[in-house]
């Protein structure tokens, strides 16, 4: 317990034994309810809210696990399981790029509105409006002004994914950085000002570390919202490769075959664990030095 | 009074007819200062002593040019406070030491240095030298966070050092430190300062450390903020622990409290640590 190091270490085994409790619980908790639960749903208070847990509607959880060593279509080479591989990776490429982007869209425009009163004034309500934009409606009008501007443009619906991406990814970013810019204590600002220091130098020497213990955070809500905006938007518009489109597809198999939805909608949970991974290791390398109070 | 190295040329900072006052012209103005006029010598040590409010950080402020003044003139070594401030003529430290938590502490001390333009290896040099200055050689990579609140105010004095300022501006640096602590820190910045030959305004709450650092203690009175008195310590150069219990020293320290006492403001006492 005195040594830093060790509780660290005995920290992180205690985590990744709760990650894995985590999953056998809920899958507990699925078969057990599928035991117990009625065959054909229930009603609470006249409310149709239990689900019903025949094989169709709750699959074990064990025939969704096999069905990645199956062929993905009945005489295919490929299992399920590379496909439904390939799709994350691809899916996962596109949320990196819209993550990437938006959140360097984000400190841009919070530098933007930290230096120009005016500009923040100006751009503030459409950024907050912004994000009330319902994105299942935002994916097809995108793709249509794509498509507009050219029938090539057409063709590359993951661009469009990508674009929602960045849209939902740029906000929290935006805002977090906003407040810790602004969140520069007076002291160290005299001392810059004391070397005259000009307001880009003193926000590179000053407010932008000041900043980053803002900006963790704010990266953890941008990788999910990159994720989600990239598989929403491949739901609604069908992207070629990705794994919404596999949600998609799969899930309107999902009458004859059940279990197969599930394989592509772990996919797709995987992908958002792979970016939640990747996003804390942009916050360990931003915080490392910092006052362990501070992380 | 044994003079401090006082050379020929120019004072090293001049205040003449300063006045400072705040919301000017509304129902919440202050004036802070009023009719300051003070002239400090080349390697002079001036302790700023006073009741809270007095305007101690707001004189400090104007001579750093971090503030304009409402009427009057600020001169360092000649030049006005604004191109003094520019050509980085003067150090700064304050009661917190301001140590910027994501910089170790050889690139806290660099920081000036690198806004000054110097390369790095100049910066490294310096950085070191300073350090050995204060005393914390073998601290150069630590974060600021895993040192003692002593130790990050020597680092903050190193900081502000590295340039090698011929002037030094402290606003109770040693607020937040012990006793102990706040002696050691006293003698060590008697020394480094008589080695650099630098000037310094030193405001404190103290007066037995205000006597015990400076050549001339000025004191202040509140509403309107003036200079009331400014006592010759004539304790001499070369102070040691000993000086604290000399008779002298303690005829001065009554001097001081005497000269506060006569501030005849209500609260004149609110705000001094008569330790
Ligand atoms: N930025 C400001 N705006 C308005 N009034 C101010 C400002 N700064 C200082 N004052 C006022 O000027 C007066 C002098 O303040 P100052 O901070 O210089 O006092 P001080 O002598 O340093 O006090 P202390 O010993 O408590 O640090 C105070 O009445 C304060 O309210
Ligand atoms: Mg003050």
């Amino acid at each position: 317990m005195s040594d830093p190091v060790v509780a660290k270490r005995s920290g992180r085994g205690r985590r990744i034994a709760m990650f894995v409790l985590a999953f056998v619980l809920v899958a507990l908790a699925w078969e057990g309810y599928k035991a117990v639960g009625p065959k054909a749903g229930g009603e609470i208070f006249g409310m149709r809210i239990l689900a019903s847990t025949n094989d169709r509607a709750m699959p074990h959880i064990w025939d969704m696990l096999a069905r990645y060593s199956d062929p993905e279509i009945r005489g295919g080479t490929e299992t399920i399981f590379v496909v439904v591989l390939r799709a994350a990776w691809y899916s996962f490429r596109c949320s990196l790029a819209a993550f990437a982007i938006g959140s360097l869209l984000g400190i841009g425009l919070a530098v933007l509105m930290a230096r120009f009163r005016t500009f923040e004034r100006a751009v503030m309500p459409y950024l907050v409006i912004s994000q009330t934009v319902p994105i299942i409606v935002l994916a097809p009008l995108i793709f249509s002004l794509m498509a507009y501007q050219s029938r090539d443009l057409a063709g590359e619906t993951w661009l469009a994914a990508v674009l929602l991406g960045i849209f939902l990814a740029f906000f929290p970013v935006a805002m977090g950085t906003l407040r810790g810019l602004r969140d520069t204590p007076a002291a160290p600002l005299e001392l810059m000002d004391s070397y005259a220091a000009g307001w880009w130098k003193t926000l590179w020497k000053l407010r932008f570390p000041n900043a980053v213990p803002y900006l963790a955070p704010a990266l953890r809500l941008a990788g999910a919202a990159a994720v989600v905006g990239v598989t929403v938007s491949e739901i609604s518009l069908g992207v070629r490769f990705g794994v919404g489109r596999l949600i998609l597809s799969y899930g309107q198999e999902a009458t004859s075959d059940p279990p197969k939805l599930y394989t592509a909608v772990f996919g797709a949970a995987a992908l958002g664990l792979v970016m939640a991974a990747v996003v804390l290791g942009i916050d360990r390398l931003l915080m490392r030095n910092r006052p362990p109070e501070a992380l | 009074m044994e003079t401090p190295m006082t050379s020929p040329s120019q004072p090293a900072v001049v205040v003449t007819g300063l006045n400072k006052i705040f919301n000017h012209g509304q129902p919440n103005q202050v004036d802070a200062l009023v009719d300051i006029d003070l002239e400090v010598q080349p390697g002079e040590f001036i302790s700023l002593i006073g009741p809270s409010g007095c305007g101690k950080s707001t004189l400090l402020r104007l001579v750093a040019d971090l503030l304009e003044p409402t009427s009057g003139a600020v001169t360092i070594n000649g030049k006005s406070a604004h191109q003094a401030r520019v050509d980085q003529d003067y150090g700064m430290a304050f009661q917190q030491s301001g140590l910027f938590e994501w910089r170790s502490v050889e690139r806290n001390i660099e920081l000036p240095l690198e806004l000054k333009g110097w390369d790095k290896a100049k910066r490294r040099e310096r950085a070191k030298e300073m350090l050995e200055l204060v005393k914390l050689p073998e601290f150069a990579q630590h974060m600021p966070w895993q040192l003692s609140g002593g130790m990050q105010q020597r680092v903050a004095i190193a900081r502000a050092l590295a340039s090698h300022p011929k002037l030094l501006l402290m606003d109770e640096p040693f607020g937040a430190l012990d006793e102990m602590t706040r002696e050691h820190m006293q003698a060590e910045l008697l020394r480094i300062c008589a080695a650099a030959g630098t000037t310094v305004i030193f405001v404190t709450h103290s007066i037995p450390e205000a006597v015990y650092l400076a050549d001339r203690v000025v004191v202040m009175s509140p509403r309107p903020g003036r200079i009331t008195e400014i006592v010759n310590v004539g304790l001499g150069r070369g102070r040691t622990e000993l000086t604290r219990e000399a008779g002298e020293f303690f005829a001065r320290v009554t001097e001081v409290r005497e000269a506060l006492r006569g501030i005849e403001m209500a609260d004149a006492a609110r705000g001094i640590e008569d330790r």
